[in-house]
This record gives structure tokens, sequence and C-alpha cells, in this order.
């Protein structure tokens, strides 16, 4: 059964399983959003999550101070999440049946005294924020190693762990994109959101069914390429940026037999059977192109489809095109994570010449 | 009757009314002064849609991001007042702080406090996207918050070298390799090595990006200096006028989203 666990949380296996959980829950959003499901789910959980930390490969991970605010994280996400879709599964029944949401019905529009309706709420807040800031102060006290030493480098060196995902992305492109464009292209797309996104609906109330594609194209950000890799950055990464399975023991020796392969190279010396070109462009012909035509030339495909249409009607050519693009940005990563698992490709560009691969 | 009698009294007395212009919020007109005359409580709209009180409704999410950095400042503060940032007192005066201070929790206080403000700043943003709250006429104030947001991790991570212990030097290590790999202003990024005017280095690593983050090439004593006032100075007051952008336009935009 370990063994089973450890094999099913190699990203290669678990990626695609919690995109297709990510999947079940925002097309079933009603029936993840019960009462039923959340107890059922705290009832797989729960022992799961103790059977979990039973063992003492995990539960030394599990117990470094730095991983508990994730854990805190992790159980709040989880909770959050369901109690959004709870509330948005009620929402979008009512408004199915002409009543409008929860948040606009008469009595929740009614004004009240912010004192004391919002101040004392406040209070208690406040109070029970410093309660448990103290009570996790004594509990754990805050981490610290031998002093610092240039010298020597710890193995993992590991980024703070909310830095984790795109420490983890670091697998799959080099620094420049995981470290410096893709953080910048997120920033940006945050800001861009409300620009992009002029559906009215949804504005002051919890609805899935309102508003499908921000849903849909936030969440998967979210859940699946924010947190996800924070999981995997933290609990599955072991020294060397290994994979390590949960249960398994963080053995510096292990060795993973890894040949990863340019496309420029599967293209001349696999399948053209030739020498690699010495041009360097010549040479990377391949790979340019393709991420060319998918920057430049995918977007105006999209918009001649159905749904393109449909959309370019809606909120106009030029957002169609800044999402279009963001998106394809975004999925850039799922789809290289993808290639390498597939065919052990390492860049699709491949000019280290430029310091510049993808 | 005693104690009843005993706090009527105080109230007549011309020091409480002297702080205190209002009677006691019992009735409609005082609880609009007792909010408005205070200037702490004036943030606050007088009166508020239900559903913007409602704890199911706003998670208190965005409130405890600002209590907590509240709390990280006058912890902070206080751990100023021991720790010295340099490389031969840095660690010592951690040290210090953890074996000499009896029952002192300061610095466990500071750091956990940080990890809580990063995960309650995401879960509002998460709130106000689940909401719809971002949707005219809220759209600047979300991009307001979403440089807040990042600011937060700037903060969690300059704060992250300053013990001056191997977890610090080298995460900060593996973050600053990033700034290596900016296109065009890293020396290990693309671009760079384009930039060069005959033998002339334009972008080298000691005048990249990285060289600026780090004050030099690794991280080193300047380095932490350099955190140290970005961690303590500069980008609290960033945080702190973006904090009193960011509120003022709740309030402008028309408070806590609701149904249009």
């Amino acid at each position: 059964m370990r063994e089973l666990i450890n094999w099913i949380a190699d990203p290669i296996r678990s990626f695609p399983i919690v995109c297709v959980l990510f999947y079940l829950m925002m097309k079933y959003y009603r029936v993840v959003g019960s009462k039923k499901f959340l107890y059922v789910a705290l009832a797989v959980i729960i022992p799961t999550a103790v059977w979990f930390a039973a063992d003492p490969n995990f539960f030394t991970i599990l117990i470094l101070p730095d991983n508990i605010p994730i854990i805190i994280l992790l159980v709040l996400v989880g909770y959050l999440t369901w109690f959004s879709l709870h509330k948005a599964a009620i929402n979008d029944e009512r408004i199915e049946q002409g009543l409008g949401p929860v948040e606009g019905t008469p009595e929740n529009r009614e004004k009240v005294w912010c004192w004391p309706n919002l101040v004392y709420t406040e209070l208690f807040a406040i109070i029970a924020a410093t309660s448990f800031l103290i009570v996790w102060a004594i509990l754990f006290k805050a981490p610290l190693e031998e002093p610092a030493n240039p010298t020597w480098a710890p193995n993992p060196a590991k980024a703070p762990w909310y830095f984790l995902g795109l420490q983890e992305m670091l697998v799959y492109f080099d620094p420049w994109m995981a470290g410096v464009v893709l953080p910048g292209v997120v920033v940006v797309g945050l800001i861009a959101i409300p620009y992009i996104d002029t559906n009215p609906k949804g504005n002051g109330y919890y609805t899935i069914a309102e508003r499908p594609v921000a849903q849909w194209g936030f969440q998967f950000g979210w859940l699946v390429l924010w947190i996800y890799l924070i999981i995997v950055g933290t609990f599955l990464r072991g020294p060397n940026w290994t994979f390590y399975g949960p249960f398994e023991y963080w053995d510096y020796h292990k060795v993973v037999a890894e040949y990863n392969v340019n496309l420029s190279e599967f293209m001349w010396i696999k399948w053209l059977n030739t020498a690699m070109p010495e041009n360097m462009f010549v040479r990377e012909i391949l790979g340019i192109l393709l991420s060319l035509a998918y920057m430049i030339v995918l977007p105006p495909l999209t918009a001649a489809t159905k749904y393109g249409k449909m959309m370019i009607e809606k909120v106009g050519q030029m957002r169609y095109y800044i999402f279009v693009v963001l998106l394809l940005l975004m999925m850039s990563l799922p789809i290289k994570m993808v290639l390498r698992w597939l065919f052990s490709l390492k860049y699709i560009v491949a000019l280290p010449e430029l310091e510049l691969n993808l | 009757m005693a104690a009843k009698g005993l706090a009527d009294k105080v109230r007549e007395t011309q020091v409480w009314k002297s702080i205190f212009r209002h009677g006691p919020p019992d009735n409609a007109r005082n609880r609009a002064a007792v909010v408005a005359g205070n200037v702490f409580l004036h943030l606050h709209p007088i009166k508020l849609k239900k559903s913007g009180v409602q704890l199911g409704y706003t998670w208190c999410m965005g409130g405890l991001t600002f209590f907590i950095f509240l709390a990280l400042t006058v912890s902070g503060v206080l751990l100023m007042f021991y720790y010295r940032p340099t490389a031969e007192y840095a660690f010592n005066d951690i040290i210090a702080l953890r074996e000499h201070v009896p029952l002192g929790i300061m610095r466990e206080i500071h750091r956990w406090g940080a990890h809580a403000m990063v995960i309650t700043t995401w879960l509002h943003m998460f709130r106000v996207f689940m909401t719809g709250s971002y949707k005219p006429p809220r759209e600047f104030n979300w991009g307001v918050g979403v440089i807040l947001l990042v600011l937060t991790l700037l903060l969690s991570f300059t704060g992250y070298l300053l013990p001056w212990d191997q977890l610090a030097i080298w995460a900060i290590t593996v973050g600053a390799n990033m700034a290596k790999a900016t296109p065009f202003l890293g020396h290990g990024g693309p671009g760079a090595s384009l930039a060069q005017i005959g033998d002339f280095v334009l972008v080298s690593d000691k005048n990249d990006v990285r060289f600026q983050l780090l004050a030099g090439r690794f991280v080193g004593e300047p380095a932490l200096l350099r955190f140290y006032i970005l961690h303590c100075v500069f980008i609290p007051l960033v945080v702190g006028t973006l904090i009193a952008v960011h509120f003022w336009r709740v309030r402008k935009d028309g408070g806590i989203s609701a149904p249009l």
C-alpha cells in the first residue's frame, strides 16, 4: 500500500490525477458543495491524514517547523474551497429558480450599524488571531540552523515555502522562465483579470454557473498550478530536488537516471539521421517555429472557432487576444510537464549560446 | 448598583468627556458618533449592508491580514532593539534572543505571523475572486491588492535572510539566482550576451539585477544590510501607503461588495 502511494505521488502520475479531480470538482460542484460530501470527505481525509502522519519518514518532513504553515494553508484552502463551492451551489440553485443570490435578499441588503455589528466581529477576530499566534509561538520554536556558511550548501537548498511552486517549475523551465517571466506573467495576469472579464454577472456573490470561464481559469491556476506545485515542492522533493514518495526515506544516494533530449536532437539525429547543423538558428528551426506558432498563430486560430467568435462578440478583439495569450502562457507549464514525461523532452528551443532555452 | 453608579460617574468626569465626546453607543446618534469620531474606527462606514458583516461572506481575511501586519510591525520593532544586521552579530543576536530572553516568543510571533500573513493574503484574494468583487467599480483596487500581495511575499522573503543561518542564506541564494536569469538584465539571462559593445560587456555579474539586489555577487554582509533596510523600512513604508490607498478605495468604491 505504501509502495503504491509512493508510486502514485510521483508528479508523472499525481499531476494528471489532480487535473482529473479538479475537472470533476468543478463539473460536479453542486455535489461536491453539499454538506453530505463534506462529511464523507472528512471521514476519508482525517483517518488518511493520521495514517500518513504515523509513518516515520513522512512525519519527519511534516513536523519541520517551517512546514507547519503549509499544513495550515492546506487545511484552510481545502475547507474554504469546499465552502465557496457550497455557497455557489446554493446561489446557483436559487438563481435557476429566479430567486437571486442569497447575498441579495432584502434581509441581507438591510443596513446594520457598524457599532456593534462589525466592530465586535473584528474584535473577536483580533482576539482569536492573537491567541492562535501566541499558542503557535509557544508550541513551535522558530527554526534556526547552523550559522551561515557560504562554503557549504545544504541539500536540498529550498526557497521559502510560498516560492516552492516556482522552484518546482525549475524542473521544467530554465530560471529565466520559471523565476522571472512566468511569475511576472502571473502578476500581470492577475491585475488584468478585471479588465478582461467584462461579464457583469457574479459581482458581489458566490456563483460558478454565471461565470464559468473565469472560475475554471482562475481555479486551475490557483489550485492546480500554485497549491499543488507547492505541495510537490515541499513534501515530495528531497536531496538534489529528486522525487521522493511521502513514505520514502530521503536517501542522499538515490540515483535517478535522466536522459532528457532536446527537440532539435530529436529532429536532426533521430528523424533526419544527420549531423546537427552548425548555425544555431537552423539547428533549432523546428522549436522556434513551433514556439512562434503557439504564441502567434494559435490565438487567431482559436478566434475562428465557434467558441472564440462567441467570446469576441462579448468582450471584443483586444480583450480576447490578451486573454488567450495569458492562457497560453499559463498552459505552457502543464504542456511542458507532459512533454517531459512522455518524450523526455528537455528543451523545445535550446539556444545555450544565448542562454535562451525554452 | 455600585458598579453601575461608578461607570456612570466615570462617564460624567471631565477627563472621560474630553476623550469620548459622545454618550454610550446605545442609540442611533451615539452609534454614528462613536465610529465617525474615532480616528481608528472612522475607516468603517457608519452603516453597512448585512451581507458585508457576515463571516460567511468575507471570511474576515482582509481584516486579519491588516491586523497581522500591525502585529508584525509591533513585534518587528521590538526585535530591532536586539538585532544588529552584521555578519558578526546577526546570528549571535538571534541566539541571544532565544537563550537569554525569559519566556521570549517575540521572534516566534514575528516568524509565524509572517507565514500567517502570506496565508491570509492569499485567502483574501481567493475570497475576493470567488465573490467576483474585482468587477467594476473595484478593478483598480484589485490591482492594488495584487501589488500588496507581491509586497507581502517580498517582505517575508527579505526577512528570511536576517537570522543569518544556513536556512537563510541558502534560501536567499536560490531566490537571488533567479534574478541572475532575468532577460537582458541578468548576466545569466537570455539576451545578456548580446549587450556587448566590442569587448566591453554591458551586463556582467558586477552590475546586473542580482548584483543590485545583493549588493554583491553572492549573499554576503552587504546583502544582509540591504535586506534589513528593505525589510524594516523601505517595503513597510510602501506597504503602509498602499494599504491606505486600498482601504480608501474600498470605501470610495462602495464598501464591501454586494449584488448590484
